[in-house]
């Protein structure tokens, strides 16, 4: 659902486009062959390419146009055999040359789609408009010196994905799910890691509103939001922000617009602005990029399963729910686990245990997937546990409970604190015996039609036998010795 | 197309070149008599030409994705007019 | 003993293996020259330490009977060309104490080949000028006078320095580089031999950037087969240069076969332009009566849009400049004038860095590549530029190489032109359009005009055949017999 205002007037709705910039995952940056490792000391991951000396020329990273041309193709987007690099032209202390490398008119991936998913497992599709390669430019410190702004040119020069949607996405909650979708599929990739804290993926967020059903309003960009949350944040303060001003009668200027997280408001950038006119022209230093078909072809050879399709078959083959199958997809890595546990075991019951109590136990210890305590090979194995009838879903949620603390393994724990399930009918016929004479009032109720009581029997069972008694087996025996 | 002061103030800032008011009069005369002159081009047919876009006819070439260079701090900042601690130092910019 | 500094590369370098004199006699006789001509203010600065200690080494290895083919020979360096450790200008303020960490691949080519640094040269301010008035610097003084006063020259440009060092004999060579003509004129106005190699074959890694798409490095000499010898060392593929070309350098020495016969060597009419000076169009004639004298045939031939190849320029080299300097903002080297605030610094450091000229070109170009504007100008001058290239490649369909004059007059004396840009810039009318199209061109000295200065013709060959250019110019310069030097006024 798109999100609508009510205003005084009527209602206004909400469109949203977003500019996703994503680092590229490579070695080197994407015109010299200096590092791109995050954190490192300012400055030492520069070379004189990448602090615009004077002669200095750009070569480009072979891997930044193989992940551009991978992230095309998990976007099913339409790949260009040739493409331009420009130049973008404009001052800034953190952008040494003058100018970014960018493409502007001929980028080398053209129009995609991406699937987002919403609530209620609907899907919802949004147009991509364009991928392009660029370089990422420096950073500049303002609260280190008293006086001056510190330059760190590491990230100058490594290469950036700016993926742009259409205006297609129509709530806050869009924008989200669009932001994660594409993480998603840019993780699975493997083209950009997708860790939004340390900027490897940031976003410009269009908004605009307009009457349901008119042409588009004037929109404003806020630039370079790095969390999904501030995105929505951000997507709810402009709306409401540009309908305030609509209904006053006033106009929306087109603008770039400060996301300031502290205050949660938008503000105008206007001041720093000024006359922005780029002056794109191809890179003389470069020539046109272009590969052939085979090229493509040896890509798409190498793709992975991505989310949707993964989706597909968890839900198609066996037999998830599209909502769990959403949760399970998200991350390749929970997939991955996933994968494992179930691999020849029930899916369903696999499945569950990954998003219950695995889950359960993560968010509770605020651990990651990578930090579990209990490996997919070993929740596998406690599956089988449950599925051979050694012990009952109700002691393997303790035993989980103690693997996840201790590490150690299900059997051990089972095998240690005896909690095998008991199957043997002899045992339970007497723990039965001994329930109904204990209780005989309650039998001659129950014998009486008070048949809910059955409940209140089974209860008494399995708590003479400190839980271990196989249910199934004790249903079976208890129901017509009732019955008398 | 001809050039008046206020653009020749505008173009001047865009290149971030300082020019003095009173120079910008005689800039402009000067830019527009370039400019006149460089409108001779429209004399060429270009209908359906290409820009040129290289001399050679050959391929970008790419290079291997190997860290082969950076890690010198010391000589990335050696010339720089204002420096503290390894990074370049400018006047406070406020954001 | 005979002044070494005469001595052609060629003959210096036999003279060397032959042990008839070392690299530290020959390096030591150019320091002294150097010292001489500084009144020419060719050096904006001099390394005579760094001479000897390169001869020193370069004996060592004569010594031992090695060596590259430049071996003790001691050259000068275009300021445009970084090299490690020695202040590096480009002629203008901007750069101010800026000494480079690293060293140009042209440089590193010929200090690996064994040639030996005398020193920086000037130039016009970012290689902007065909004059050499545009220097932060000051002017460089042409070596050569009129007969008839002695008023000082104008060296041509933008390397003037290189041109000026070379003919002064205070260097045997220097690099120079050419984006619209800046090799060949200067050559033709001080009387030595330029040669602008095609866009591609010498690495712009490392030489400070005008026009990216034009610039190219070439050597200055004074004689061709110097230039042969001395752009083999300069020349080759880099891989650290986008557009740098991964072809063999040919022994560029081994064409200087003497021999044209059955060539055909191309007269542009549209080249005859309307108010040529008679002595430029009968030295022409001249030339091309020699190479048919040669053996060569002289075919007219037609480019039909040369007259819109320096317009184009115009555009398109201004237009790369005002990218390409947008990194001269007082940061990371050279020149800071503080300001208000960033912005402020920026447009002070700018404003006091760069000299006019340089001025006037990064104004039309951010105006050309400026909104509303790109495609009436960039991309219109782009297109021309096609046009230009594919008239040339239909000429080489028929001609093997094309003969022009280098400059439409010899050298000016300074402030002659006036105040008017655009009588400056019709300086390059002749070497603009091979600019443009990427191909070789040489310029050798061919004869004198009325008053006594020298007069360069220009020779132009097909993409990287360099071999064909050098032969017809070897040709031709036999045949000039160009051998007249400029008195030494300057020694004082």
């Amino acid at each position: 659902m798109g999100m609508i205002i009510q205003g005084a007037t009527g209602d206004w709705e909400v469109v949203i486009g977003l500019e996703v910039h994503a680092q590229v995952t490579s070695n080197a940056k994407l015109f010299s062959g200096s590092a791109t490792e995050y954190g490192a000391e300012q400055n030492t991951q520069v070379s004189f390419v990448d602090a615009a000396m004077p002669g200095m020329l750009p070569v480009i990273n072979e891997m930044a146009v193989r992940q551009a041309v991978r992230t095309g193709l998990g976007l099913k987007a339409q790949i260009n055999k040739f493409s331009v690099f420009d130049r973008k032209n404009y001052f800034y202390a953190d952008l040494p040359q003058g100018y970014q490398i960018s493409q502007y008119l001929q980028p080398i991936v053209g129009e995609g789609t991406l699937t987002i998913d919403l609530k209620d497992g609907e899907t919802k599709e949004i147009g991509i408009t364009r991928l392009h390669l660029e370089q990422d430019a420096g950073k500049s410190i303002h609260d280190q010196h008293p006086s001056m702004t510190l330059v760190d040119l590491n990230r100058s020069g490594v290469a950036l994905m700016e993926i742009v949607s259409e205006p297609d996405i129509r709530s806050p909650e869009e924008a989200a799910a669009y932001v994660k979708k594409l993480r998603s599929i840019l993780r699975y990739l493997g083209t950009c890691d997708g860790n939004m804290e340390e900027g490897s993926m940031r976003a410009d967020v269009n908004v605009s509103v307009r009457r349901p059903g008119d042409e588009f309003g004037t929109r404003c960009e806020m630039k370079n939001i790095n969390s999904v949350r501030f995105i929505q944040q951000a997507i709810i303060f402009e709306a409401n922000r540009q309908v305030d001003i609509l209904e006053a009668g006033g106009e929306i200027d087109q603008e770039t617009r400060l996301y300031d997280s502290v205050k949660g408001e938008t503000r105008s950038m206007r001041s720093k602005e000024e006359a922005h006119d780029y002056r794109y022209f191809p890179d003389p230093d470069l020539l046109p990029l272009e590969f052939d078909d085979a090229f493509v072809e040896e890509i798409k050879a190498d793709l992975p399963e991505l989310p949707d399709e993964k989706k597909d078959r968890f839900v198609g083959d066996l037999g998830i729910t599209p909502y769990d199958a959403g949760v399970l997809v998200a991350e390749k890595e929970v997939a991955d686990y996933f994968e494992a546990v179930a691999k020849g075991r029930d899916a369903k019951i696999s499945a569950n245990w990954v998003i219950g109590e695995l889950f359960g136990n993560l968010n509770r210890t605020g651990k990651s997937l990578a930090e579990s305590p209990v490996s997919a090979d070993e929740l596998g194995k406690l599956v089988d546990l449950i599925k051979d009838g050694t012990i009952s879903n109700r002691i393997a949620k303790e035993v989980f409970e103690e693997m996840f603390d201790s590490g150690k393994a299900a059997a051990d724990i089972v095998k240690e604190k005896g909690l095998e399930q008991v199957s043997d009918t002899g045992a339970i016929e007497q723990a039965i015996d001994d329930v109904m004479a204990a209780n005989m009032d309650k039998v001659e109720e129950y014998r009486g039609g008070k048949d809910k009581l059955l409940g209140f029997f089974m209860g008494q069972v399995m708590k003479a036998t400190g839980g271990k008694a196989n249910p199934g087996v004790v249903n079976k025996i208890l129901k017509p010795k009732l019955d008398g | 197309m001809s050039l008046d002061k206020a653009t020749v103030a505008k173009v001047a800032n865009l290149a971030r070149i300082r020019v003095e008011e009173e120079k910008l009069d005689p800039l402009a005369a000067e830019l527009n008599a370039i400019l006149g002159w460089v409108e001779q081009l429209g004399e060429v047919d270009t209908e359906n030409v290409k820009p040129m876009t290289s001399v050679a006819e050959m391929q970008l070439r790419w290079r291997q994705d190997e860290i082969t260079d950076g890690g010198y701090q010391e000589q990335v900042v050696a010339n720089a007019p204002s420096k503290d601690e390894g990074f370049f130092a400018v006047p406070k910019v406020i954001e | 003993m005979t002044d070494l500094t005469r001595l052609t590369i060629a003959d210096a370098r036999d003279g060397l293996k032959a042990g008839t004199f070392s690299a530290r006699e020959l390096a030591a006789a150019h320091i002294t020259a150097m010292d001489a001509a500084r009144g020419l203010n060719a050096f904006i600065t001099e390394t005579p330490e760094k001479a000897v200690e390169a001869a020193t080494a370069s004996d060592e290895k004569l010594a031992k009977g090695e060596g590259g083919v430049m071996e003790g020979i001691p050259v000068a360096v275009k300021d445009l060309f970084c090299t490690k450790g020695v202040l590096t200008t480009a002629a203008s303020h901007i750069l101010d104490g800026f000494k480079p960490e690293y060293e140009s691949t042209v440089t590193t080519n010929l200090w690996n080949a064994g040639a030996v640094m005398l020193g920086k040269v000037n130039l016009d301010e970012f290689a902007m000028g065909s004059s050499n008035e545009t220097s932060y610097y000051g002017n460089v003084v042409n070596p050569w006078r009129r007969s008839e006063d002695d008023q000082p020259l104008v060296p041509g440009g933008s390397s003037g320095g290189s041109a000026s060092a070379v003919a002064s004999f205070s260097a045997m060579g220097a690099t120079g580089t050419d984006t619209g003509g800046s090799i060949r004129q200067p050559a033709a106005f001080a009387g030595i031999v330029g040669m602008k190699p095609t866009y591609g074959r010498c690495s712009r890694w490392g030489v400070v950037a005008f026009a990216s798409s034009l610039d190219q490095p070439g050597p200055m000499t004074r004689s061709v087969r110097d230039a042969a010898i001395m752009l083999e060392a300069m020349a080759g593929f880099d891989p650290k240069d986008s557009t740098s070309v991964d072809m063999v350098v040919p022994n560029f020495e081994a064409a200087l076969t003497g021999d044209i016969r059955g060539m055909k060597i191309g007269i542009p009419k549209e080249y005859r332009l309307d108010g040529i000076s008679s002595e430029i169009s009968d030295l022409w004639d001249k030339g091309a009566a020699m190479l048919k004298e040669a053996g060569a045939e002289i075919v007219e031939i037609s480019l039909p849009h040369t007259k819109y190849a320096l317009p184009a320029y115009y555009i398109i080299a201004p237009a790369e400049a005002s990218s390409n300097l947008a990194r001269y903002d007082g940061v990371r080297y050279g020149l800071r004038v503080e300001g208000e605030d960033l912005a402020d610094m920026y447009s002070r450091t700018r404003g006091e860095g760069f000299g006019e000229e340089v001025q006037r070109r990064l104004l039309i170009g951010t105006y050309a590549l400026s909104a509303g504007y790109y495609d009436a100008y960039y991309l219109k001058a782009q297109k021309v530029r096609t046009r230009i290239s594919d008239d040339f490649k239909e000429a080489f369909k028929t001609v093997d190489a094309i003969l022009t004059p280098t400059a439409p007059s010899p050298a000016f004396a300074f402030g002659e032109k006036g105040d008017d840009p655009l009588a400056m810039y019709l300086n390059d009318v002749f070497t603009v359009p091979a600019s443009l199209a990427g191909l070789p061109g040489i310029s050798i000295p061919a004869g004198l005009s009325e008053n006594g200065l020298p007069l360069g013709l220009q020779l132009l060959g097909r993409p990287f055949d360099e071999e064909t250019v050098i032969r017809t110019a070897g040709v031709l310069e036999d045949a000039a017999g160009f051998d007249a030097t400029p008195t030494d006024w300057w020694r004082g």
